[in-house]
């Protein structure tokens, strides 16, 4: 069983603000009975952009229904500019904390307050909805994961799960999160070299084709993420012909990465006493 | 307060007389099995009555059971004993919806072994379909493992026909039988599977106990080294009293077979059919026809499965949920999404599971306070039916 704070159980068992305001001028809907959980929030704002009341209707979990319950007190009577600037974090710390496995449920409540404001202002969409879906199973854009790690400062793959539910499901999306992370916290990707198995006494082809598989496999994604990239011409003999693209055909230090690092990695991968040359 | 305990498929409760008979192994005679003096032996004899106690329930000889910590190692002992013996054979079948202790080592075995599996699926109602287990042997299948009893829906598999058309190709059986020790008789004189696991903990003996069978003159490759305990089958000194316990617990569970397929069985249909009758939108998951007496799993559209069992646990009901958000996982049941159950209703799935010790005013406690949990989330729920209008979308 989960660890919930009382102020958890609190909420959960004797929820707050439960219900819909019939004449709600803002209703923000998030989640879906398919995820595990939703969230439909009403809220009643005055000429003097007010929030006097605040109702909910939630599907999910303790830790969804105590959020969401936290999520219309802690609103009710700021402006919707003050309103807005209420955190997942602060949903979190009202309710004394959440497992971290359930900080989702925060966020939910966070994104049904968005969606509420842009219905008011006439928005069509909240601007976390938009984006391209990288999670399939719980439909999470690219525009929703780069936010909750940028406000929740998340450093790793399993934080992006728990905040957002992106790679909760099937799984396939796991490494794009890890490509998420790694540029938001502006890094580069790190790249495995490949596992090649070499054959004894390579012939022409079979010599050709690796180099071929080491070049568009590794090298190049490498390169591409300086601004650059690689070009296989021929293979004649033990020299490889290359051209280089993008930023590297413009770098003073081109021949240095041809030698250290292209040469290098081909004559380990392939054989020893390749000579790589730059074609232009 | 005391609790209505109804999850029994994840533990039990130690049986009295069952602690009786472990007690004096914990103080006064607490030699090694193995020492050579009069100390260690009244031990080892001891263990040997529980050995012969455990094959009675069997209904096999006591040179087949082997004494392990659960039904986790019984069923990786023999998943991999399987293969270890027949290294020319690389292939494996078994079910979509195993418990992780198959199920994680066969994807374990695939992913890291070489090994490829095939996974049978279920139809709505949780059934196997046997021609499909037929179509999936092939010349270099080495072991079908598949669950005696589900664990989550109580679906009872046709295990008996499934070791039948394993055997005609010269397959080994292995299956996972932690479910249906005391509930279901099963005779393994006429059942003719290799390995059979059970666990101590699922049938009110202490956890830390198990016992697998492995039939005589089957191949077998240790999984513990070590030590000749178990001749030298399972290296390590025996949990002595956990066995003890095993052996006492098993005698007891032949015993009350019929108890489980008559009070117990009615205790659960009464619950059953009361909450489906004072609960609308709601629906068992799993055949009805083939079924552990003690089991059912109820679904409650609208709502989710963790909320229910924390208000639950409010009156002092303890059950469980294939509620994704029960788990940490965000996904339900591998087991309801394999039979098919819409998420609309495997989101708010519980599961009842009774014992012995369980009785009609537990379930009339249930009955009464279950239905009211229900409707007060459905009123915090923003999806609801209003009269008239058929159920959501099952889709």
């Amino acid at each position: 069983m989960w660890e919930y704070t009382d102020k958890v159980r609190e909420h959960f068992i004797n929820p707050k603000n439960v219900g819909e305001i019939a004449d709600a001028n803002a209703v923000g809907e998030v989640g879906s009975l398919a995820c595990g959980d939703a969230l439909k929030l009403f809220l009643k704002v005055d000429e003097n952009d007010r929030i006097v009341d605040a109702k909910f209707q939630t599907f999910g979990c303790a830790s969804a229904i105590a959020s969401s319950s936290a999520l219309t007190e802690m609103i009710k009577g700021k402006t919707v500019d003050e309103a807005l600037a209420v955190s997942n974090q602060d949903i979190a710390e009202f309710l004394g904390g959440l497992p971290k496995e359930k900080m989702h449920c925060s966020v939910m409540g966070k994104e049904a307050l968005e969606a509420a404001v842009a219905n008011l202002r006439g928005q069509p969409v909240a601007p976390h909805q938009e984006g391209e879906v990288v999670c399939e199973c719980f439909g999470v854009t690219d525009e929703t994961i780069r936010r909750a790690i940028a406000e929740n400062n998340l450093s790793s793959v399993e934080e992006i799960t728990d905040y957002t539910k992106a790679g909760g499901g099937c799984g396939k999306c796991l490494d794009k999160l890890a490509d998420l992370l790694a540029e938001a916290k502006g890094q580069k990707k790190v790249l495995k070299p490949l596992e090649i198995v070499k054959p004894a006494g390579l012939t022409n082809l079979q010599r050709m084709k690796l180099v071929s598989k080491i070049i568009d496999e590794e090298i190049s994604p490498s390169l591409q993420q300086d601004g650059g990239n690689i070009e296989l011409v021929d293979v004649e003999g033990k020299r490889v012909l290359v051209q280089l693209r993008g930023a590297c055909s413009s770098c003073k230090s081109s021949q240095l990465t041809l030698k250290q690092f292209v040469e290098k990695r081909l004559r380990d991968a392939v054989e020893p006493d390749l000579i790589v040359e730059e074609v232009r | 307060m005391a609790a209505v305990y109804m999850d029994n498929n994840a533990t039990t409760k130690v049986d009295p007389a069952v602690l009786d008979e472990m007690l004096p192994y914990f103080s006064e005679l607490y030699g090694n099995p193995s020492s050579m003096h009069t100390f260690g032996g009244q031990v080892g004899r001891k263990i040997s009555e529980a050995r012969e106690r455990v094959a009675a329930a069997f209904g096999c000889t006591p040179g087949e059971v082997l004494f392990n910590a659960c039904g986790t190692e019984g069923d990786n002992t023999a998943i991999r004993s399987a293969l270890a013996s027949q290294p020319e054979k690389r292939h494996l079948i078994t079910t979509r919806v195993e418990h992780p202790a198959v199920l994680n080592v066969v994807k374990h075995l695939e992913k890291k072994g070489g090994y490829e599996a095939t996974y049978l699926g279920v139809d709505v109602e949780g059934r196997l379909d046997l021609d499909e287990l037929r179509d999936a042997i092939r010349p270099d299948t080495a072991l079908v493992s598949v669950m005696f009893a589900n664990n989550e829906t109580g679906v009872v598999f046709p295990i008996q026909e499934v070791a039948e058309i394993a055997k005609e190709r010269g397959v080994l059986v292995h299956t996972d039988a932690v479910q249906v020790l005391g509930k279901v008789p099963f005779d393994l004189k006429t059942l003719p599977v290799d390995f059979l696991a059970v666990s101590g903990h699922k049938v009110h003996a202490p956890k830390g106990v198990g016992a697998l069978f492995v039939r005589k003159g089957t191949q077998f490759r240790p999984f513990m080294m070590g030590g000749h305990q178990e001749h030298g089958r399972r290296a390590g000194t025996e949990n002595t009293t956990g066995i003890i316990g095993l052996g006492k617990a098993c005698e007891i569970a032949m015993g009350n077979i019929g108890h489980e397929n008559s009070v117990v069985r009615a205790m659960r249909d009464r619950l059953e059919k009361g909450l489906l009758a004072a609960v609308p939108d709601a629906r068992v998951n799993g055949t009805t026809e083939s079924r552990l007496p003690n089991t059912t799993n109820i679904s409650f559209q609208y709502v989710e499965g963790e909320a229910i069992l924390l208000m639950m646990d409010a009156f002092g009901i303890c059950a469980s949920s294939g509620s994704a958000c029960t788990s940490g996982s965000l996904e339900p049941s591998h087991v309801l999404r394999a039979l098919g159950v819409p998420f609309t209703y495997a989101h708010g799935s519980i599961r009842f599971s009774l014992s012995r010790f369980n009785t009609e005013a537990d379930v009339d406690l249930v009955l009464n306070e279950l239905p009211k949990i229900i409707s007060r989330l459905r009123e915090i729920s923003p999806f609801k039916r209003t009269e008239g209008e058929a159920p959501a979308c099952t889709c």
